[in-house]
């Protein structure tokens, strides 16, 4: 079988969660790595290099700078006249652009999976991750989302794939990228995190946040999340979000503070490998999935935990 | 300008899903339905692009049991002109329900589809692409916020890096994200007028769509479980726990 891997990347740096969705791919067959975008000759380097990966191809052109799904959804499409599987990542541009291909193949999606159990059957979870469905997929073609925290990554160095330039299908003439507003931080990325300390809507506003949370993390070194109703009020940007309908994260260790445990937040963190929960309340549902609970008012306990941590 | 908004009838965002004893699915005997939450903020959508201006007419669909009625009604208590009723008692997936949606675009050529980014019990995220891709029209997925001026709408779309703006030409499909209204209650008097708005009933067979499914659901098994550990005295137990997992030296 083979496989063709969408690469997540911002035309200078090969994202993350790429990696894992190669070790996914690497389960069905050959793996074959697309780099679309414009000027990254620097990604495919980067993609040739993994482990695992059998060939790269790179098509450069402007359409495919900010990997507008309606003029990458073509192109992929073309490429899958010989491969047998399309696997990208559950990020925001995967989770774009891989039902565009889905829907032009007449083939089904199979989102988010969390195991590859044979050649046409993967496990995914549903209902906020509350039940994990084990499903077999009777389309020719496959096009599967990988969640990141599922795989392993596959290791940045080792492969020597060959880089293959291929043509490109252009501008559909749909759409065009008009702006971003991204943020930027020096701390390690949410996903890729191995500490999280998050925060919720008991910070009360973004100057509390940011005063208490941001401190904390950085002794630790850690990414900084949120929940949905930290995001709402506005104490963060979106991009912090946790949860079914956010960010999947398992890290090392998760800090949830002032965060009740919402069924949806739930789904964005329970694979941590160890949960801390700081809370008011000792009857929070956040302290059923805790290792280490502290019943307590986070205006103390934080700023006390943070003054006493070495570093 | 038209608007079609898809709502999909789903568990209810409060409820805690159970796995069926004998491994088939999620029960949901018993337990309450609403509409999906990020249709809601859709009809929000579309109902405030009438009151700009924006837009002439809001249909809401629904493609699923005769209960569906429930949530089509819900949409034209919040405000839509009108609604269809898809009604079949098998589980349409997303390819699927976006080839009758297509079809019911075909008819009604709206020039806005506003869909959820995600249906809250299957977690596909996929409907609202494939429908754009099916039609050849562009998307703007994950939408916090929607401009429409002339001949194109501006979405600003929520990526994971923060926001991203997109300019699509219409006819456009957009799928809402959870930053970009708050959903209006539906009065009590809107609720009696909306018992006598339209809704029209129609078959996946009236569109000549095969909905069989593609994916087999072999088994449906609860994921692992977490125990709850332990609660702490204070800070200070706290960073030994820290210093024991290696997070501090
Ligand atoms: C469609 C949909 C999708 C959603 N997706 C997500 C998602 O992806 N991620 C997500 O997080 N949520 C999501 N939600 C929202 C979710 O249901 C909850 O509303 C949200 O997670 C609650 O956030 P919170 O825990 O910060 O706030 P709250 O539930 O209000 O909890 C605040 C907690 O802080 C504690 N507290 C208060 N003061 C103090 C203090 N001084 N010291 C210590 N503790 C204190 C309280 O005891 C309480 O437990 C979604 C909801 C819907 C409908
Ligand atoms: N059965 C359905 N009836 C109407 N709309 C639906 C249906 N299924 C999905 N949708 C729409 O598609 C969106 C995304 O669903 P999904 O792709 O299943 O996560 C939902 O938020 C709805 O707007």
């Amino acid at each position: 079988m083979k496989t063709l891997v969408l690469a997540d990347h911002d035309n200078k740096v090969l994202k993350d969660a790429t990696l894992s969705v190669v070790t996914a791919a690497a389960k069905l067959g050959e793996v074959h790595v697309l780099v679309a975008g414009n000027n990254c000759e620097l990604v495919a380097d980067h993609a040739a290099k993994i482990a695992g990966v059998g060939l790269v191809l790179l098509a450069e052109d402007a359409a495919y700078e900010h990997e507008l799904a309606e003029n990458v959804a073509p192109l992929i499409v073309n490429l899958m006249s010989d491969r047998d599987a399309f696997l990208a990542p559950s990020t925001s541009t995967g989770k774009n652009v891989a039902p565009r291909v889905a829907a032009l193949l007449d083939v089904m999606q199979i989102s988010d999976i969390l195991s590859v159990e044979g050649p046409d059957t993967f496990t995914r979870p549903i209902y906020a991750g509350n039940a994990i469905a084990t499903v077999q997929s009777s389309d020719a073609k496959k096009v599967i989302t990988v969640r990141g925290t599922a795989f392993e990554k596959a290791a940045r160095e080792g492969g020597n794939a060959q880089v293959e330039k291929i043509g490109t299908t252009g501008d559909a003439g749909l759409s065009s990228f008009v702006s971003a507003e991204l943020s930027k931080s020096e701390r390690p990325e949410l996903t890729s995190a191995k500490v999280i300390v998050s925060g919720g809507r008991a910070l009360q506003n973004g100057e509390n946040f940011h005063a208490l949370i941001e401190p904390l993390a950085d002794k630790l070194k850690a990414a900084v999340g949120a929940s949905r109703a930290a995001v709402d009020a506005g104490y963060v940007p979106n991009d912090y979000q946790v949860g079914q309908t956010g960010k999947i994260v398992a890290p090392e260790v998760y800090i949830a503070i002032g965060i009740s445990g919402a069924i949806q937040h739930l789904a964005g963190m329970k694979d941590s490998k160890t949960i801390i929960a700081i809370n008011k309340d000792e009857d929070a549902p956040i302290f059923q999935v805790a290792d280490i609970g502290l019943v307590g008012d986070l205006f103390k306990i934080v700023p006390e935990l943070t003054e006493k941590l070495p570093g | 300008m038209k608007i079609l908004v898809p709502v999909k009838r789903v568990i209810d965002y409060n409820v805690k899903p159970r796995v069926k004893p004998d491994g088939t699915g999620v029960d949901l005997s018993n337990v309450k339905m609403s509409m999906n939450p990020f249709d809601e903020i859709a009809v929000e959508e579309a109902i405030r692009l009438k009151e700009k201006g924006a837009a002439t007419e809001i249909v809401a669909v629904s493609i699923g049991p005769a209960k569906a009625q429930e949530t089509l009604r819900t949409a034209l208590a919040m405000g839509a002109d009108r609604a269809i009723l898809i009604q079949t008692d098998d589980e349409v997936e997303p390819l699927a329900v976006a080839k009758l949606l297509k079809a019911v675009a075909d008819e009604e050529q709206p020039g806005l589809v506003i869909l959820g980014k995600q249906a809250i019990d299957d977690d596909s995220n996929q409907t609202g692409q494939m429908l754009a891709a099916l039609m050849g029209r562009p998307q703007g997925t994950f939408a916090s916020k929607v401009d429409v001026s002339g001949d194109s709408v501006s979405v600003t779309r929520e990526v994971d890096g923060g926001l991203e703006t997109v300019s699509l030409k219409t006819p456009a499909i957009i799928t809402t994200d959870l930053r970009l209204n708050e959903p209006r209650y539906a009065s009590l008097p809107n609720i009696m007028k909306a018992k006598s708005k339209p809704l029209t009933q129609k078959t996946p067979a009236d569109y000549g769509v095969d909905t069989t499914p593609r994916l087999k659901t072999l088994k449906v098994a609860e994921p692992p479980k977490r125990q709850a550990g332990s609660k702490i005295a204070d800070v200070d137990e706290l960073i030994t726990k820290l210093k024991n997992l290696g997070v501090v030296a």
